[in-house]
């Protein structure tokens, strides 16, 4: 995905990172087209184990470019329930699709209130143009 | 470091404009990569690259003496060098340290052009210019007369001769041509593994030159395909491989160490060679996932640490993580396991045979 993109019906973690509530207490994370872009391409991605506990604000996965690592930070509480194996052969999905084909983790989350407190597609972009 | 303070190459707007990610190395402010890494890497490796290398340094060493003073600076035997000629070599402290690797190219008979690494080019010409008092030999700085574009890949050479219409020198040779209607030299040298020459040229053409390479196919290329391209064939980057703390012998750079010639640090170089030394540079390649950093201790079969990884990255011809490391001695073999320790996680690894990558032919 060339241009920069932020969908609406997402909310985002200051640490670049999106979340899609599935449901009440469910949800789908991912790192933002900023955090891809900057990373640049995504040579291998170590994900969390399903069942693994996440807790909003730490690392729980690594994503790699071929000169750099960097941590994906939880953007709310939670436990694994899937994790995308398509990118342990095709990390680069990451790149083309951060907020389809690249997702990270399924979670059930444990303090969906947690959502309240993340930004807006709006708020997100505001923070980048700081 | 002071961003305000990093100096800037002859090319620089030319990265600006082409949109490169730039970042500080050595105290440049150097392209890292313009597109992609990756994208670069494999330019070079089936077309053909282009690299701003002027941050590095250049040394001319002329006068009557100058073969005899860098018999004693340089570890490989440079009367070897015939005129036109170049010649890779370690510089050695007393203890037999590295204190750079350079290409040392014969100019004239007695006329010498000494390419340094950025970062070490000011240490170099003061190591130089200090042993340099007692023989009939000028030592002088010419870094300021140069810009330096590496053009490398398989179809270098013919996209280079055939846009600046020059004749290229043979692989390891050195020869003065005019390029953008100035004075230049061009050297069948590399860091890539892949054919090609260097060009060093003036300053003021670097620009138009670049950009009639660009117009005729040749890809920009930043300092992170430089570093994967070279690692893969297991060229040694001085700070990472070589350091003044390492000599030349388990850095595996004993065939550029001609003792007989008695150059600084051969007595050290000499009983190392003999006796052998406690770790060796060793190339490895890991089995499944991860991706090595420098830094990474390296784990024999009990976890005690056996080693630490010198430059470690995913290897884009190899489309795995790969590196090298000083690794106990009697481990540094191909085909002997390891572990690397990856940020807590040990990865499977193996050592392999030096280069990782070979050439298709």
């Amino acid at each position: 995905m060339a241009e920069a993109n932020y969908p609406d019906d997402l909310r985002y973690h200051d640490q670049h990172d999106w979340v899609r509530l599935d449901g009440d207490d469910a949800a789908v994370f991912g790192i933002t087209w900023y955090a891809q872009d900057t990373l640049g391409e995504v040579v291998f991605y170590e994900p969390p184990e399903v069942g693994a506990t996440l807790t909003k604000d730490q690392p729980y996965a690594e994503v790699e470019s071929v000169k750099a690592v960097s941590d994906v930070i939880a953007p709310m509480s939670g436990e694994v329930t899937e994790v995308n194996d398509v990118l342990s052969d095709s990390p680069e999905k990451i790149n083309e699709g951060p907020y389809d084909e690249g997702w990270l983790v399924k979670v059930k989350l444990s303090s969906p209130q947690e959502y309240e407190a993340l930004l807006t597609a709006a708020e997100y972009q505001k923070l980048l143009d700081r | 470091m002071n961003v305000a303070a990093l100096r800037r190459t002859p090319l620089y707007e030319q990265h600006e404009e082409l949109g490169a990610k730039l970042v500080p190395f050595a105290g440049w402010e150097m392209p890292v990569l313009y597109e992609g890494i990756r994208e670069e890497h494999t330019a070079v490796r089936t077309h053909a690259g282009m690299f701003d290398v002027s941050h590095m340094g250049e040394v001319e060493v002329e006068g009557p003496g100058a073969l005899e003073f860098l018999q004693l600076a340089l570890s490989n035997d440079v009367a070897k060098i015939a005129v036109g000629g170049a010649q890779y070599s370690c510089l050695c402290n007393e203890s037999g340290g590295v204190i750079d690797d350079l290409f040392a190219y014969r100019l004239g008979t007695d006329r010498f052009l000494i390419v340094t690494n950025a970062a070490n080019h000011e240490t170099d010409l003061q190591w130089l210019g200090r042993w340099s008092r007692d023989y009939d030999v000028a030592v002088r700085d010419v870094a300021d007369r140069y810009a330096m574009l590496a053009v490398q890949g398989p179809h270098a050479r013919a996209v280079v001769a055939a846009t600046l219409k020059i004749e290229l020198p043979e692989r390891f040779h050195v020869v003065a041509q005019n390029v953008g209607r100035r004075p230049a030299l061009i050297c069948g040298t590399g860091y890539t593994g892949e054919d090609g020459v260097e060009m060093l040229i003036d300053p003021e053409v670097a620009i138009p030159v670049f950009k009639e390479l660009r117009l005729a196919g040749v890809v920009p290329c930043g300092l992170g395909a430089r570093d994967t391209l070279r690692l893969e064939v297991c060229f040694p980057l001085h700070g990472n491989e070589l350091t003044p703390e390492r000599n030349p012998i388990e850095a595996g750079l004993g065939w550029c160490c001609k003792e007989e010639t008695g150059f600084l640090g051969s007595p050290r170089i000499r009983s190392a060679r003999a006796a052998g030394t406690a770790e060796r540079l060793a190339a490895f390649t890991i089995e499944g996932a991860g991706i090595p950093r420098d830094g990474n201790p390296v784990l024999g079969e009990r976890g005690e640490q056996v080693g630490v990884v010198t430059s470690g990255t995913f290897a884009p011809s190899l489309e795995l993580g790969a590196g090298m490391a000083y690794v106990r001695s009697d481990l540094a073999e191909p085909g002997t396991a390891v572990e690397i320790d990856v940020r807590g996680k040990h990865r499977a690894a193996r050592i392999a045979s030096k280069p990782l990558y070979r050439k298709r032919s």
